[in-house]
């Protein structure tokens, strides 16, 4: 074993394998805790490879919250949306919200179904500029639960990266579940390689609103606290709601409405920062 | 010593509930809170327990932001709510250092966790345990399945918002909770509706019904819808007990609806 260093002790596992510093030879020997971190383990070979295949994505946009029900997957559908009017330009989501895909629901592509091809997985598209995959097109009914821990989920997030033929694209973004867990840290470390362009954080309490009472000074107050750029903020609107019930385009459905034109404006800043594109920089919106 | 601890632990407790819902920000915290509210303002010793460790939020809810958890020779002291004792909660936040604090955690470390809440904390005699969860159907949920197994359960209950989205969701979760064989008490419509403090009227910004629909197709009970209280949030917030304070509103009538099952099981 080329990993054994000459002054390892006897029995060592080797460095680089998944037993290093776990077994009872590991006891004493001054690397345990840092083999034991998984430090020496060699990068997952999928990192490069997701590289590789993520080489025809100029933009990739991850959309985070800590808390659900924000509106991560209705921000996400809207920004698709909004960025697919441009006609040259292509557009597609991935949604790793594996517990709970809303994505295809809002997209209105619900009940469709992925096909493989030598290429790779084939997305569903909604318009053709615009393609989506989510976990909700390999269940069998809406009914379906997909009751996984977490290595499960990490998997398939990978093979997501790997496998699925998005072709040339502009913008890839990324819907994730809320929380700061297994998805999160498993797409971190897959797109290490391949590069985010930014993550986009959705935040709910509205300063102004009576429904949702303000406490805490808002989205606006936690960017200045964070030292993050606040992006904007989206007025609460019965009918985006409705819309995503039905999975039609809130925007061709109200195109002057205030929420349409706060969208608009988050769009134009979400384009002029990937123009300028400062790496692994976060915004945030306001929802 | 694990096993022990859970027989120890779990034995004087005589139901419990989880609170469950496939979506998040549907107020699982926040109805979690009323029912554990309501039934201690019942006479009933009534224990949290907070296992959505990436967010949690019943510190916050019950107004609980910067006490301690203690320990003793038994294990966890949790905190109490109120002086006599009645509502004891435990929350990973109580760990935090501050509320800024990040929990980046794996299934197997939170997994370890939760069989830690759910072994070492000293909850005494109680009549309920409310177990608060994250959204999802994943490790946390997994995990309490099994552990739960063997105490009192007496089921789970279904919290949703009215929109298609949300319902989508929590049809999976009520798919887990029978694959699981954890019985389910019903569910509960939030956010169904908003009475405008100003002029009354009554709008649905969410629609409404989608509950009792989702109730009717699955053939679960339907506990009732709580409406956008901008009063609750109001409570919560000043850490008061909403149902104290506007006990005769329609929302506060409505909780005690919905605990109703919860009481003569």
């Amino acid at each position: 074993m080329a990993d054994v260093p000459t002054n390892a002790p006897i029995e060592c596992p080797g460095t680089q394998s998944q037993q290093a510093g776990k077994v009872s030879a590991c006891n004493g020997c001054a690397n345990q805790q840092l083999c034991a971190s998984g430090a020496s383990l060699p990068p997952d070979p999928a990192i490069e490879i997701i590289k590789q295949r993520l080489q025809t994505v100029k933009h990739k946009l991850l959309i985070l919250s800590g808390k659900g029900g924000v509106g991560k997957s209705s921000f996400t559908a809207h920004l698709a949306r909004g960025l697919a009017t441009n006609e040259d330009e292509d557009i597609a989501i991935l949604d790793i919200d594996l517990c709970g895909p809303s994505i295809p629901r809002i997209m209105g592509v619900e009940g469709h179904q992925v096909f493989q091809s030598m290429s790779g997985w084939s997305p569903v598209f909604v318009e053709d500029n615009l393609s989506i995959m989510s976990i909700g097109f390999l269940l069998s009914g809406p009914a379906d639960a997909v009751i996984w821990r977490g290595p499960k989920k990490n998997g398939l997030i990978k093979q997501f990266l790997r496998d699925v033929n998005w072709g040339e694209l502009d913008y890839l973004l990324i819907d994730t579940p809320p929380g700061t867990s297994d998805e999160h840290i498993s797409i971190a470390q897959y797109l290490k390689g391949a590069g985010v362009d930014g993550a986009i954080v959705i935040t709910t309490p509205q300063t102004e609103s009576q429904i949702f009472p303000p406490t805490t000074g808002g989205g606006r107050q936690m960017a200045i606290d964070m030292d993050v750029p606040f992006i904007g903020k989206i007025p609460l609107d019965p009918r985006i709601g409705k819309c995503c019930d039905e999975g039609i385009s809130y925007f061709s459905e109200v195109p002057d409405s205030p929420a349409t034109k706060a969208y608009k404006n988050i769009i134009e800043e979400i384009r002029k920062f990937c123009a300028s594109k400062p790496a692994n920089d976060a915004s945030e919106v306001e929802n | 010593m694990a096993e022990e601890g859970a027989q120890k632990a779990t034995g004087k407790i005589k139901s419990v509930v989880l609170i469950l819902s496939g979506k998040g920000g549907v107020g699982k915290s926040t109805v979690a809170s009323q029912i554990a509210l309501e039934l201690a303002n019942g006479g009933n010793k009534v224990g949290i327990l907070d296992v959505d460790l990436c967010g949690p939020s019943i510190p916050r809810v019950l107004g609980l932001e910067d006490k301690d958890v203690h320990q003793c020779a038994d294990g966890w002291i949790p905190v109490y709510a109120d002086k006599n004792e009645k509502l004891a909660v435990m929350s990973i936040g109580f760990l935090l250092r501050n509320s800024k604090d990040a929990v980046v955690w794996r299934g197997p470390k939170k997994n370890a966790m939760i069989k830690q809440f759910l072994s070492d904390v000293v909850w005494g005699d109680l009549d309920y345990l409310i177990i608060d969860t994250p959204p999802g159907t994943s490790d946390e949920h997994i995990t309490v399945a099994e552990n739960v197994r063997g105490l009192n359960l007496t089921g789970a209950v279904m919290v949703t918002t009215p929109q298609a989205v949300a319902l989508g969701d929590v049809r999976r979760e009520i798919t887990f909770c029978k694959k699981v064989g954890i019985p389910i008490v019903g569910i509960v419509e939030n956010m169904s509706g908003y009475t405008c403090p100003n002029c009354s009227e009554c709008t649905n910004i969410f629609s409404k019904g989608g509950g009792e629909a989702l109730a009717q197709l699955t053939q679960v009970p339907f506990l009732g819808c709580l409406p956008l209280d901008p009063k609750l949030t109001m409570s919560i917030e000043d850490g008061k007990s909403f149902t104290e304070l506007y006990s005769e509103s329609p929302t506060a009538l409505a909780i005690r609806e919905i605990i109703r099952p919860l009481i003569t099981s």
